[in-house]
């Protein structure tokens, strides 16, 4: 059985672009319509945010986003169907982001179980404890051949990275800063240090540089440290304000890949 | 049976710490530290000598005869209200601010719904000469200007959380927020026993001294530490936490938490907890959680800001799962006229949240030598708006 992000990651070793958007947003039906012009755009990975009500560890956009989604009756249910519509188009590796309670309701084995079938490749949830993980659902997700991805930021210990790295499948989440979500500017001289010291750790696990990507700038500055970068809310900004979500795409996509 | 929380943070199935890994290393400092700290004898002195002298503690123990015809029973009313701030939530904020100086703090932020949380916060920031920012939804702060202003007057920043509904969850949401964005320099005081491990246990430990005070001043009292029942409202649960703490391995004791139904508990309009919530996850803890199927956060409604919150706190949770804590429930309409009649019957006038244990009472049926204790969380100074808009007196 194979699993597109791990495939990925053993085929292409740098540049490698995650994009963010959240479901049902801005419209209900456009997570398909925004998965298949990622795909044509040349993005690399797709991460689908499943809305949640009180999204902490996010900033006022992709807040936003997630009230919208809610608002446009966006539910895990739902999105699970767009998962099946997309996947008769698109092939590149999906992972789904969501906070643990809206997965609780739905059951954590059976959301994982369905998830897989439906082709999903991996799971980020933030707030789900790592011991909860090892203990309850590292096997599960082994046998799913599910990817699961955890956060580390600035702050995280070299043992927790240690920990963090033997448990995880894929990749990890490198946070770019102690922040909440956001498009900020470049990166400072404490956050290359903590990218270094993460390169000099010789993890298993290729990791990805999320939070405070938006531009070719900064993503190519964080594709110097690591084996690419994730793109949340300059993309939601992107959507929020686009007229035509294809072509738009298509430009960002170009815009981060090149100047 | 033991009802405090495992080594691990869990009251049985709830508790734990459900929090993004940003948020880990504040969460590990402090879990690897409050009972270390709360435990020297220079904290324990500090914290004394505060409650004491600053607080007005113990808090007095008062009989409350007039009540106690009426309802058939000896009916005590533990005066949580005559603390300084007017509510029992500065217990818990002069033992955290404590703890934060000794982690080396220099900033202190919180979250509030009704204010009496932000305005115990600010003024413990007042005389710790901390800076203090608090979180407050923008609806909230509307409809408690007077608290908004007090937390000003203290030297409090009030910054409006205008995310979701922009009410006391979606204050806690931002608190977090600025918590992960300043995770080194700033201690998070949570006002209730909710949150991520260690907060729940580190809250009902300072709050605990309600119970403690209750079981001394029983003993000269009547000549014997235990009450027939306590009473106690609910919300995130700080108050009835304290107030049942030491009495949870004495199963005579019956414990009876107040929840907040609203206009009724099946008017879509409600705070009950214990009987509309489900098994969920907010603000770093497994806990009962008013939710859709979907597992999004269903907004309360209370006429006391204070009880008006989706979720109730894991010990709690807990106790209500395995029926050491009897759960009942009072309107909107019973809290109000509660709080009259206590007001006509005694001559205090309670806070809102108060009143709902106080209307409780009529649901139980008392021997004429049963000894209730209720616990008088707050004073009714912040809620004279409401009571002079509900107008029936």
């Amino acid at each position: 059985m194979k699993n597109r992000i791990t495939e990925l990651f053993a085929k292409k070793k740098g540049n490698i672009l995650n994009v963010y958007y959240t479901a049902g947003f801005p419209a209900l039906n456009d997570t398909v319509t925004i998965a298949q012009a990622l795909q044509k755009a040349g993005a690399d990975i797709i991460e689908i945010g499943i809305p949640f009500s009180d999204p902490v560890a996010d900033g006022p956009t992709i807040q936003e986003s997630n009230k919208v989604a809610l608002d446009n009756g966006m539910t895990l249910h739902l999105l699970l169907d767009q998962i099946k519509e997309l996947r008769k188009t698109v092939t590149l590796p999906i992972i789904l982001m969501g906070y643990i309670n809206p997965v609780i309701q739905y059951g954590v084995e059976k959301f994982a179980k369905d998830a897989s079938a439906l082709g999903v490749d991996g799971l980020i949830v933030p707030d789900l404890p790592l011991h909860e993980f090892e203990e309850q659902y590292k096997d599960l997700f082994k046998s799913l051949n599910l990817c699961n991805t955890f956060l580390i930021s600035p702050t995280t210990s070299e043992d927790r990275i240690r920990k963090i790295d033997a448990v995880t499948e894929g990749f990890i989440y490198a946070v770019s800063a102690s922040s909440i979500t956001g498009a900020k500017g470049d990166f400072t001289a404490e956050q290359t240090s903590y990218f270094e010291r993460l390169q000099k750790m010789n993890l298993k696990n290729p990791f990805l540089i999320g939070f405070g990507i938006s531009n070719h700038a900064t993503f190519s500055n964080a594709s110097q440290y690591s084996a690419g970068a994730i793109v949340g809310s300059a993309f939601i900004n992107l959507l929020k304000d686009s007229k035509d979500i294809p072509g738009d795409i298509e430009k960002f996509v170009k815009s981060l890949r090149s100047k | 049976m033991n009802y405090t929380v495992d080594e691990r943070g869990y009251y049985g199935q709830f508790g734990g710490a459900y929090i993004p890994e940003m948020l880990y290393p504040n969460v590990e400092e402090l879990r690897n530290n409050y009972l270390r700290i709360i435990q020297q004898d220079d904290f324990k002195k500090e914290f004394d000598d505060l409650l004491k002298n600053y607080v007005g503690r113990p808090t007095p123990l008062y009989h409350a005869k007039r009540m106690s015809e009426k309802y058939g029973a000896k009916i005590y009313l533990k005066r949580e209200d005559l603390c300084h701030t007017g509510a029992h939530k500065v217990n818990n904020t002069i033992g955290q601010i404590l703890l934060a100086k000794r982690l080396g703090k220099q900033k202190i932020i919180a979250e509030t719904g009704a204010g009496q949380h932000g305005v115990a916060t600010a003024t413990v920031c007042a005389l710790m000469g901390m800076e203090c920012i608090v979180y407050m939804g923008k609806v909230d702060m509307e409809r408690q200007r007077p608290n908004v202003e007090r937390m000003r007057i203290l030297g409090a920043k009030v910054v409006p959380a205008l995310s979701g509904s922009m009410t006391l969850k979606d204050a806690t949401n931002e608190a977090m927020r600025h918590w992960i964005n300043n995770p080194t320099d700033t201690h998070y005081i949570i006002g209730s026993v909710v949150g991520p491990h260690p907060y729940p246990d580190m809250v009902a430990r300072f709050q605990s001294v309600i119970s403690d005070e209750m079981k001394k001043q029983l003993q000269e009292e009547i000549g014997n530490p235990f009450p027939d029942y306590v009473f106690a409202c609910v919300g995130g649960g700080s108050n009835a936490a304290g107030a049942f703490y030491h009495f949870l391995q004495d199963e005579h004791v019956t414990l009876v938490g107040v929840e907040a139904a609203g206009k009724g508990i099946n008017s879509g309009e409600s705070a009950a907890t214990t009987v509309l919530g489900k098994v969920g996850v907010l603000h770093g803890s497994r806990m009962l959680l008013m939710q859709t199927e979907d597992g999004q956060v269903v907004e309360p409604h209370s006429i006391s800001a204070g009880l008006d919150y989706p979720g109730i706190g894991p010990m709690h949770a807990h106790l209500c799962e395995v029926g050491r804590v009897k759960f009942v429930s009072a309107t909107d309409d019973e809290a109000m006229n509660a709080g009259v009649e206590l007001s006509r019957f005694e001559g205090i006038i309670p806070a809102i949240e108060s009143a709902h244990a106080i209307a409780a009472l009529s649901q139980f049926e008392f021997d004429k030598d049963d000894v209730v204790v209720i616990n008088l969380s707050g004073r009714g100074d912040k809620d004279l708006e409401t009571y002079i808009r509900w107008g029936k007196y």
